[in-house]
């Protein structure tokens, strides 16, 4: 069984819905990531999205705008993305993490390499934004076969019929967009999302996940009762920020502070979660 | 299915022009795409829509543009008969305008009422709002605060023209930035928003629905050419940013193999400088902006920032349909520099009485450079894409102490 098919079992045998994180792979540099990343697991991330950085990433708000652009100050790239997640399962086995990006970086990188050489790092899943089912199967028939799920998008905007040719090609999960709009702006409605959640249910038996403008613990809460998971990037990624001194260099207190609010949303999944 | 004996039937159902093209965008832009495609295919087999599109363009923007025979530049460059297609001479002073009247009677067949565009040196920029005005649409342009400020003149016609000009801050602050805050936006207002692409490039449909708009250049021009010389023209020559007054002037021509086609790249300072917008001579294949295409770009795949004098030409990918066409052969690229689309510019503003666009300058310096080298009897079209007020002050600052007396 992969790591994110056990991972949501165990989290329905807890009678709770997960939390999925999301940092950008190298912000605000390669050595504080690595350590953000590796503390995720304990402060609370049931699931870890990063973030692969991309110099035009489309579908985000300012605040992951922004961290990709200083991940690539820093250096960062697709090669060492991988060596962070490589680095990361030397210390944990279970936790599954998702590289979630544009597809120009892994096209230039070799589709068939990048899939192997993403599995062999411990990757088990992919989240790429602007590759519709349209444009799919480039990548699904690598992913598939080195064992990598290729985890969908569906939106508000996904009509009826749509959304059975999207989930047609899904697997590990169901990421539900819960808002028309980029990361990190506005927050959905909890009906709107109950609404969402029950329609998806009705396609696909795969665990849902809601992301997109859930800020909060409570918002957390609120998606904990309705979704298998609740995605929080932005936050995040702003906490992170604010932990930047004047030069943009790591501050001292700033992995610290982003741990602390993952284990503030994580509380919140605790208490708003029902079976 | 594309055609196997015309070189004219593409893209394929999906939007792709061999491995070309297609739709990359997120979910969420998934429907919005597929409703433009919807609507663009019943307005195509509507034949009210091409009635009101062509009184538009003929009573509105001033067509047919004329075809100018160029004789001070054919006696200065020694050789092939110069003749100018001239897009200058359109309402708003340029091509750009040919698919803003198309793309605004489609917006308003579906029904939307706002308008967002992206814009790079301003002329689609002045286009879209010239036709929201006239349509009476709400317009917001995306503009890079870089360009904001080179290109102060066209921001003020926007803005006269009721438009609101929303600076863009992200990246180098051009054209590429200006188009994925436009994304951005039309993600979070699909419901009562139209996207107008001011070039062949994005998401399908709109690299076929804009170089449909624009193949009335060349439609005009192959029927004004056998009129004044009885036969097809030995060459075509255009500039290329994204590329859409090149494939307007050249789509009607593909499938005439005696006419020799020449894309001009800006080479900026030089394609070794590494500071150029020359996507096929420079770049290699990728992703952006919803098509597949040839990119400048690093070795991870993340996007260069282009250079050249020419705002309109500052773009680090081209049309996808351009892209197939030149690994196919058909089309030959070339380039030419800041430098030599100076020079260009200079001397077609003192042989002809026209002042061209910087953008347009660049395919008059690669003519010119190969006229003299051709026989008296070749004839070459060029497209004249667009006039250059708008780029005096980028010129006057280029020229320097250089400055013409």
């Amino acid at each position: 069984m992969s790591r994110i098919a056990a991972r949501f079992q165990a989290l329905k045998a807890k009678g709770r819905a997960g939390l999925v994180t999301f940092v950008t792979a190298g912000d605000p540099d390669l050595v504080t990531s690595q350590a953000i990343l590796d503390g995720l697991p304990a402060a609370g991330a049931d699931l870890i999205e990063l973030g692969m950085p991309f110099s035009d990433p489309m579908a985000d708000g300012p605040a992951i705008q922004a961290a990709s652009l200083r991940a690539l100050r820093s250096g960062a790239g697709m090669q060492t993305t991988l060596e962070m997640v490589a680095r990361f399962r030397r210390g944990d086995d279970s936790t599954p993490v998702v590289l979630m990006g544009y597809f120009n970086p892994i096209y230039v990188f070799g589709v068939e390499r990048f899939c192997r050489d993403a599995a062999a790092a411990g990757v088990d899943g992919l989240i790429v934004v602007d590759l519709p089912p349209e444009e799919a199967a480039e990548l699904t028939g690598p992913a598939g076969a080195v064992g990598l799920d290729v985890i969908v998008l569906t939106a508000p905007t996904t009509g009826e019929a749509r959304l059975a040719q999207v989930l047609a090609e899904a697997s590990g999960f169901v990421y539900y967009v819960s808002i028309a709009g980029v990361t990190g702006t506005a927050s959905a409605g909890a009906e709107a999302i109950a609404a969402a959640v029950t329609r998806l249910r009705r396609h696909t038996s795969l665990p849902v996940a809601v992301g997109f403008g859930l800020r909060t613990a409570p918002q957390v809460a609120a998606v904990a009762k309705l979704a298998d998971a609740a995605v929080v990037g932005s936050a995040i990624v702003e906490r992170l920020a604010a932990g930047l001194d004047a030069s943009g260099a790591a501050g001292p207190g700033l992995v610290d502070g982003v741990l602390a609010l993952v284990r503030d949303l994580a509380a919140g999944i605790e208490t708003g979660s029902c079976p | 299915m594309q055609k196997a004996n015309s070189l004219r039937g593409g893209p394929d159902a999906n939007g792709h022009f061999g491995i070309f093209g297609g739709r990359y965008v997120a979910e969420t832009l998934m429907p919005p795409i597929l409703a433009v495609e919807r609507a663009y295919a019943e307005a195509k087999a509507d034949p009210a829509f091409a009635t009101e599109l062509a009184l538009y363009l003929e009573s509105y923007v001033g067509r047919p543009s004329p075809l100018t025979f160029a004789g001070r530049l054919t006696d200065r460059c020694g050789g092939a008969r110069i003749y100018l297609k001239r897009e200058d001479l359109n309402h708003t002073g340029a091509h750009k305008v040919n698919n803003c009247i198309g793309q605004a009677l489609l917006a308003r067949r579906m029904g939307k009422r706002r308008i967002i565009a992206e814009t790079g040196a301003g002329q689609h920029g002045v286009a879209t709002a010239t036709v929201c005005a006239l349509f009476g649409l709400d317009c917001v342009i995306f503009m890079g605060a870089t360009d904001i400020a080179r290109q102060a003149p066209n921001v003020a016609r926007m803005k006269l023209l009721g438009a609101e000009v929303r600076p863009v801050t992200a990246g180098a602050a051009t054209l590429k930035d200006a188009m994925n805050d436009a994304m951005r936006d039309w993600v979070a207002h699909v419901e009562d928003t139209y996207y107008m692409i001011g070039t062949v490039a994005g998401p399908h449909p709109y690299p076929m629905m804009v170089r449909d708009f624009q193949t009335v250049i060349g439609d005009e021009a192959r029927r004004q050419i056998l009129a004044a010389e009885g036969r097809l023209p030995d060459s075509l020559v255009a500039c290329i940013g994204g590329g859409s007054n090149a494939i307007g002037l050249f789509h009607p021509f593909l499938d005439d193999p005696s006419v020799r086609i020449i894309g001009v790249e800006a080479a900026g300072h030089g394609l070794a400088s590494g500071r150029h917008a020359a996507s096929l001579k420079g770049g290699r294949p990728g992703v952006l902006h919803g098509n597949r295409t040839y990119l400048l770009q690093n070795a991870d795949g993340q996007i260069d920032e282009a250079h050249s004098i020419s705002a309109g030409l500052d773009y680090p990918g081209i049309g996808p349909e351009h892209a197939w066409l030149h690994d196919i052969g058909r089309i030959d690229y070339v380039s030419a520099t800041d430098d030599e689309a100076l020079a260009a510019f200079m001397l077609t503003a003192r042989l002809e009485g026209i002042i061209p666009a910087l953008e347009s300058a660049h395919a008059l310096a690669w003519a010119t450079g190969a006229a003299a080298g051709l026989g008296k009897d070749h004839v070459m079209v060029i497209s004249l894409s667009g006039r250059g007020d708008k780029d005096l002050a980028t010129v006057m600052d280029a020229l320097g102490d250089g400055a013409p007396s």
